[in-house]
C-alpha cells in the first residue's frame, strides 16, 4: 500500500521544515525505520524515518526546500503501484521542479499554487489573494475566522502597513524597484546596497514569536543587584574540591531560581485567557545562542534537582543544543527561561517573554566595584539581574518578591547546596 | 407573582426586531429571558415600518403593472386602485406576523410584559402600564435596551396627521390623495413616493442633498432619479424646505433651490426627513449612560457605559435598519454567554435595501466612498438590459455593479438598482462574508435564465471577462 512522506511536525513549535538532503533517492528500495532523509526545523536537525517499506517512487520537495508540516513530500509504495491518486492534481509541475535529475537548477516553487490546491489549509479566497501577493506562507498563519479558518485580517496583521492603517494594504514592491524609484525621482541620496538573507525555518519562529510576545504580552520590568561574593566563593570551593564537576554561576543561579520559584508558584504560570495556569513542576528553558539564532533547552524539574544534577544535564543540554541535536521534548516544556548574558560583559539588559511563560530572567555580568559595607569600602562582587513579568499573571509586588528570593538565595548560598 | 418569577439573567426593553431576536437568542443560549414592550410586539417594523409598506408596494407594484397589462396580453378593462384596501391588506399581513412573534416567545419561554420600563437602578425596571400606573419592577443581572426610533418632526411644522404626516399616518389612509409633497428623498420617502404615485397621487419629492437616496452609490442614485423621473414622480434635489402652510386642508410648501423659491402645493405633507432614537428609557440619565449625538454610546459588543447595561438597534445610530438590530442583538447576547467566535456587527457587512419598483440594494462602500478611503478600485457593470431573465419580465431597467480593490480582489461594495434588487443583494451579503472575491462569484454557477446572472457578468466584468456585454 502506498505511503505518504509528509513533512513531519517535530516540535510543538514547528510550522515548517526544511529538507536538509535525502539519503534516499526516487526508485531506492526503503525499508520501515530506515532514515530517508534529514530535516531541519527551527530549533534542530533531525532525522526522518520512513513508516513503511516499498520504493521512495517520487520525491516532491528536493533538498534544500523547505515545506510546511502536514505537506506531502514524498511517496513510497509498490514499484508499480498507481500513486496518482495521492498527488495533488498540480503535482506534475512541483515533481518536475523537484526531481533531483536536474541537479543545480533552480528550484522554481509554487508555494501558492500548492497551497491552494493542497486543500489543507483553510482560508478565505480574500486571505489567499493576499498572503500570493505578499508571499506570505498561509500555512504559517494562524486563523481567527470561523473554525480557525485563515481570514484577510490574519495576513493583513503580518503586513505593518497594513496593519497600521486597518484597511489598505498596498502590495510590498520588491526592493530593487524601490531602488529605482529613488532614482527617478532624483533623490540627492544614493541607494543603500544590500542583500537579502532568506530566513532560515529558526530565524523565521524566532521573529514570530517574539514579534507575538512583545505585540500580546503586557511586559514590565524589574532589576535588582544581587552581592555575588559567596556565591563565587561557593563556586570557587566547589571547583576545587571536584575535578570532574564544573559548575557554572548559570547553574546555581538556576537553583536559586528552582527553589525560589517552588517557594513563589504564581510566577511559576501562564496566563490563559479565562485562567493562569500555576506550574507545579519547575521546568527552566536556558537561552543558548546559536549562530542562526536562538534556542532554550528546557531542564525538566529542576526543584528536585541537587546542584550537581543541574550542572550535568545543563552542560549536555547546551552541548547539544549549539550541535543543534536536541530531541523535540528537550525545548519544549518550559515553564521559566534564564537568558545570561553575562559572559559578554553585559552589565544588564530586559529579555523579551517566551510565552506561554510569565517570566524570564536576564542576567548581567559579574563585576568587581567599590560597596559601602559597616560604614567603610570594600571591593564586592555585583551582578544585575532584570526579571521581566507578563502583568496579566504577575503583578509587579508578586515579581519583586520572588526577585527578592532568588537575591538572597544567592547571597547565602548555603541553602542552594543543602 | 412570586419575587424569583420576576427575577432574570436578561431583561430586554423594546419588542422591535433587535429585541425579540435578541430575547430568542438568549433564550436559546439557556438564559431566563423577560421582554417588555409597551405597544406592540415586532416594533416599528413589523407594524409600522418595513412589513406593512412592502405590502403596499407589492400593491402598487400590482397596480402599476396591470397598467401594463396589455403589453402582456391581458385585456384589463376598469382597472381602478383602491387604496383603503390595500391598506386593509397590509394591516392584515402586519398583524399575522405579530402573532407569528407572540407565538415564537413562547415557545422559547420569553416572559413578556406589557408596559413601559423605567430604571429604579442598573439592575432593576419598574414597568408602567399606559396610564402611568406602576404595574410592578423587575430584576435582571443584565439588562438590553432596544427602544428602536420615531420619525423626525420638524420644527416650526404641525403634524396633524390629515393634511401633515408622518410615515405611520401616511400607512393608514382610506384614501390615495390627489397630490402630495415628500420632504426628505431617504428610503421612506422614496417609497412612499412609489406607493402613492401608482394610486394616482401626484409626488413631488423634496431632498436637501444632490441625490435621492444619498446615502447610495451616485451612479444608481442617478440611475434611480431618471427611472422615477420617467414614471413621473416630481423629484427636487439640494431643496431646502423654507415653510409648510396649512390653510383650509390643504397646504402649501415653500422651498428654495440655491436661493430660488417656490410653493409647491399639495393636499397632504409627508414629513420623512430620518428618525430620531427613543433614547427617553425613564432613568436612564439618572445612571450616568453615556450618549453619544442623541444614540446611546457602545463598544462593539454592544455594552453601554455602565456595566450590565447594553444597547442595540436604532437607539446606538445609524443605520437604523431591522437586520441591524437584529445581528447587533445577537451578537450581545452570545457576547454575554461567552461564546467563541462572536465578531462584532461590520457596517461594510449590513445591506441597505429600497422596495421601492424598480428596487435598489447595496452592501459594503460606495464607488466614491471606496475611492476617499484610498482603494484602486476595479468596478464591473452589468445592465439587466442584457439580462436575458430580465427581458423576460420586461424589467430592464438598472444594473448590478460591483466594485473590487485592484490589487487584492476584495469586494468593497455591491450596488444593485432593478427587480429584485434586494433579493440578488444576498448573493453579495454571503460573498463577502466568506471574503470571496469576483473570481469566486464568477466561478459560482448561476442558474440561467435569472436576474442572478447578472451578479455573475457584473463580477466577470471587474476582471474584464463579462461574456454578454
Amino acid at each position: 500500500m502506498a505511503i505518504s512522506v509528509v513533512m513531519p511536525r517535530l516540535s510543538d513549535t514547528m510550522e515548517e521544515g526544511k529538507i536538509l538532503r535525502w539519503l534516499k533517492k526516487e526508485g531506492d528500495r526503503v525499508e520501515g525505520g530506515d532514515i530517508i532523509a534529514e530535516i531541519q526545523t527551527d530549533k534542530a536537525d533531525i532525522e526522518m524515518e520512513a513508516f513503511g517499506s516499498g520504493t521512495l517512487r517520487t520525491i516532491l520537495i528536493g533538498a534544500g526546500e523547505s515545506a510546511p508540516v502536514g505537506r506531502l513530500i514524498g511517496v513510497i509504495a509498490e514499484e508499480d503501484e498507481d500513486i496518482s491518486t495521492l498527488l495533488p492534481p498540480i503535482m506534475g509541475l512541483a515533481v518536475q521542479s523537484a526531481s533531483p535529475t536536474r541537479p543545480g537548477a533552480p528550484a522554481p516553487t509554487p508555494p501558492v499554487l500548492q497551497a491552494v490546491a493542497s486543500g489543507r489549509i483553510k482560508a478565505s479566497p480574500l486571505a489567499k489573494r493576499f498572503a500570493r501577493e505578499q508571499k506570505i506562507d498561509l500555512s504559517m498563519v494562524s486563523g481567527s475566522g470561523p473554525g480557525g479558518r485563515v481570514i484577510r485580517r490574519d495576513v493583513a496583521a503580518l503586513i505593518p502597513s497594513a496593519a497600521a492603517s486597518g484597511q489598505r494594504v498596498p502590495s510590498i514592491s520588491p526592493a530593487p524597484s524601490v531602488a529605482k524609484r529613488a532614482v527617478a525621482a532624483g533623490s540627492p541620496t544614493p541607494s543603500v546596497e544590500f542583500e537579502d538573507r532568506d530566513l532560515s525555518p529558526m530565524r523565521r519562529a524566532i521573529a514570530k514569536r517574539v514579534a507575538q510576545s512583545m505585540a500580546t504580552v503586557p511586559h514590565f520590568y524589574l532589576t535588582v543587584e544581587v552581592a555575588m561574593d559567596k556565591a563565587t566563593e561557593l563556586r570557587e570551593s566547589i571547583q576545587a574540591q571536584t575535578s570532574d564537576l564544573k559548575v557554572t554561576f548559570t547553574d546555581i543561579i538556576i537553583k536559586a531560581v528552582a527553589i525560589a520559584l517552588g517557594r513563589h508558584p504564581a510566577v511559576n504560570a501562564s496566563f490563559w485567557g479565562e485562567q493562569i495556569r500555576v506550574y507545579s513542576q519547575v521546568n527552566i528553558g536556558i537561552a543558548v545562542a546559536l549562530e542562526e539564532g536562538l534556542i532554550n533547552p528546557v531542564l525538566r524539574d529542576c526543584g528536585r534537582k541537587s546542584l550537581a544534577q543541574i550542572a550535568r544535564e545543563t552542560k549536555s543540554l547546551v552541548e547539544r543544543a549549539r550541535a543543534q541535536k536536541l530531541r523535540p521534548e528537550e525545548y519544549s516544556g518550559g515553564t521559566f527561561t534564564l537568558s545570561n548574558l553575562g559572559m559578554y560583559e553585559i552589565e544588564e539588559f530586559t529579555a523579551i517573554i517566551n510565552p506561554p511563560e510569565a517570566a524570564i530572567l536576564a542576567i548581567g555580568r559579574i563585576e568587581s566595584k567599590p560597596v559601602v559595607v559597616d560604614g567603610g569600602v570594600q571591593i564586592g562582587q555585583r551582578m544585575r539581574m532584570t526579571l521581566s513579568c507578563d502583568h496579566r499573571a504577575v503583578d509587579g509586588m508578586t515579581g519583586a518578591i520572588f526577585l527578592q528570593e532568588v537575591k538572597r538565595l544567592l547571597e547565602h548560598p548555603l541553602d542552594l547546596i543543602l | 407573582m412570586e419575587k424569583d418569577e420576576r427575577t432574570f439573567d436578561l431583561a430586554v426593553v423594546g419588542a422591535g426586531p433587535g429585541g425579540y431576536v435578541a430575547s430568542i437568542r438568549a433564550a436559546q443560549l439557556g438564559m431566563r429571558v423577560a421582554l417588555i414592550e409597551r405597544d406592540r410586539l415586532g416594533g416599528i417594523c413589523l407594524n409600522w415600518g418595513c412589513i406593512p409598506t412592502k405590502a403596499l408596494l407589492q400593491s402598487s407594484h400590482l397596480l402599476s403593472l396591470l397598467r401594463r397589462a396589455e403589453e402582456f396580453g391581458i385585456h384589463a378593462e376598469n382597472l381602478r386602485g383602491d387604496f383603503g384596501i390595500a391598506v386593509k391588506r397590509s394591516r392584515e399581513k402586519a398583524e399575522r406576523l405579530s402573532k407569528g412573534i407572540e407565538h415564537l416567545l413562547r415557545k422559547h419561554k420569553v416572559s413578556v410584559f406589557m408596559g413601559e420600563a423605567r430604571f429604579t437602578s442598573a439592575k432593576e425596571l419598574e414597568i408602567a402600564d399606559s396610564g402611568g400606573k406602576t404595574n410592578g419592577s423587575i430584576r435582571a443581572e443584565r439588562i438590553l435596551l432596544a427602544t428602536g426610533s420615531r420619525p423626525r418632526l420638524l420644527p416650526d411644522v404641525t403634524m396633524d396627521g390629515q393634511v401633515v404626516l408622518t410615515s405611520t399616518e401616511a400607512m393608514l389612509r382610506s384614501q390615495a390623495p390627489a397630490s402630495m409633497v415628500i420632504i426628505g428623498g431617504g428610503a421612506i420617502g422614496v417609497e412612499f413616493a412609489d406607493i402613492y404615485h401608482a394610486y394616482g397621487t401626484a409626488v413631488t419629492l423634496v431632498e436637501l442633498l444632490p441625490t435621492i437616496l444619498p446615502y447610495e452609490d451616485e451612479e444608481i442614485t442617478a440611475l434611480l432619479r431618471r427611472s422615477l423621473t420617467k414614471k413621473g414622480i416630481k423629484i427636487l434635489t439640494e431643496t431646502r424646505v423654507e415653510q409648510v402652510i396649512v390653510e383650509a386642508g390643504k397646504a402649501t410648501v415653500r422651498v428654495s433651490n440655491h436661493g430660488v423659491s417656490q410653493e409647491l402645493l399639495g393636499e397632504t405633507v409627508l414629513v420623512a426627513v430620518g428618525r430620531v432614537a427613543n433614547s427617553e428609557v425613564g432613568g436612564l440619565k439618572e445612571l450616568g449612560v453615556a450618549m453619544e449625538n442623541g444614540y446611546v454610546a457602545v463598544n462593539e459588543w454592544m455594552e453601554s457605559s455602565v456595566a450590565g447595561i447594553y444597547a442595540i438597534g436604532d437607539l446606538v445610530g445609524a443605520p437604523l435598519l431591522a437586520h441591524k438590530a437584529s445581528h447587533e442583538g445577537i451578537v450581545a447576547v452570545e457576547k454575554m454567554a461567552k461564546l467563541d467566535d462572536v465578531t462584532p456587527v461590520d457596517p461594510r457587512r449590513i445591506p441597505s435595501c429600497t422596495y421601492c419598483h424598480p428596487a435598489v440594494a447595496s452592501i459594503g462602500l460606495t464607488e466614491a466612498k471606496a475611492k476617499a478611503a484610498g482603494y484602486t478600485t476595479r468596478v464591473g457593470r452589468f445592465p439587466f438590459s442584457a439580462s436575458g431573465m430580465a427581458i423576460t419580465l420586461g424589467e430592464t431597467e438598472g444594473m448590478v455593479k460591483v466594485i473590487a480593490d485592484a490589487t487584492h480582489g476584495e469586494i468593497l461594495g455591491v450596488h444593485i438598482m432593478g427587480a429584485h434588487a434586494t433579493e440578488l443583494i444576498a448573493e453579495a451579503g454571503l460573498a463577502i462574508a466568506l471574503e470571496a472575491t469576483p473570481e469566486e462569484i464568477a466561478k459560482s454557477i448561476h442558474a440561467h435564465p435569472t436576474l442572478s446572472e447578472a451578479m455573475g457578468e457584473a463580477a466577470l466584468a471587474v476582471l474584464s471577462r463579462a461574456i454578454h456585454i
